[in-house]
């Protein structure tokens, strides 16, 4: 039985090679997911009589520093690939280690603030805010994890198969890097949107 | 030392420099919030800056701005569909039935 094909050379039709395709499609559909909720909280501002300042409800200084998370992330995580590029594993799993580190920091800072939230009884069943803000950093917050999950896999079992397959790993990397970088991207939308409007 | 090896490094370099601007990005954002600007004015600066910030990621992070043709046409579709939603949410926003009775 043949492997799956073009896991490292290029589609002649597509020009990349399928697992790129592939994670771009369903970045495409994380785009239209994230979009549509965007939208409903657009809504949702513009149709309320009176609407808090997030900075009100929020902190702002731990979501400032949580923001600076994930950048930093992002960075290590496009540093792992390019260690990879340059042939240096032990630089790839500093790297991967470092980004799967920054994610759970992130996941427990949001969880002690989630923690403070639950304290003063603000539940998502207590306003129009507090629903939209649970619902759009939950659902963020399940994509940190499955991220964690994903880069643990790779940073641990997976990387075997730099042994065998370096190429194919390399470019599996770069898939899951593209995934992180999403998770980061909406973040950078989601923090001034919540926190600081 | 190999011309492969030679553009990874460059593109570390840009990498670090991506960074710089995104926590920069970050620092003017919050800081901006502080200013207390009128709303509207508040919502575009800060949308704007989380756009040039997430441009930046996609851009370079991403690899988006050597990225094959293909890629573009999938996430034009994307961008049809988010655009498309809250637009036609602000052309039917006044759009109310006749006889609509709202219950106080």
């Amino acid at each position: 039985m043949e492997g799956i094909p073009y896991t490292v050379e290029r589609h002649p039709e597509t020009g990349v090679f399928n697992a790129k395709l592939g994670v771009w499609l369903f970045l495409a559909s994380e785009v239209m997911l994230f979009g549509a909720l965007f939208s409903t909280y657009i809504l949702l501002r513009v149709g309320a009589l009176e609407w808090p300042h997030g900075s009100s409800i929020l902190n702002v200084p731990i979501g400032t520093f949580n923001t600076m998370v994930l950048i930093t992330s992002s960075v290590t995580v496009v540093m792992a690939w390019a260690s990879l590029k340059m042939k240096n594993l032990n630089k790839y799993k500093l790297f991967m280690g470092l980004t799967i580190l920054l994610a759970l920091t992130f996941l427990v800072v949001k969880a002690f603030e989630y923690g403070a939230k639950f304290e003063h009884h603000n539940f998502p069943s207590k306003s129009t805010f507090l629903a939209i803000y649970f619902t759009l950093t939950g659902l963020h917050g399940l994509h940190v994890l499955g991220g964690i999950v994903v880069n643990s896999y790779f940073w641990g079992p997976g990387a075997r198969m730099w042994q065998t397959d370096p190429e194919r790993f390399t470019n599996r990397i770069e898939v899951a890097g593209l995934y992180w970088h999403f998770v980061d991207l909406v973040w950078i939308f989601l923090f001034p949107v919540l926190y600081l409007l | 030392m190999s011309d492969h090896t030679h553009d990874i490094k460059k593109e570390i370099k840009v990498y670090l420099l991506v960074f710089g601007a995104l926590a920069v990005g970050t620092v003017i954002t919050v800081a901006l919030s502080y200013a207390h600007f009128p709303l509207p004015l508040a919502i575009s600066v800060a949308l704007l800056v989380a756009t040039i910030k997430a441009s930046l990621v996609a851009c370079y992070f991403m690899h988006l701005i050597s990225e094959r043709k293909l890629i573009y046409v999938v996430l034009i579709i994307a961008g049809i569909a988010i655009l498309g939603l809250p637009l036609s949410l602000v052309y039917n926003y006044h759009d109310v039935l006749e006889g609509t009775v709202y219950v106080p």
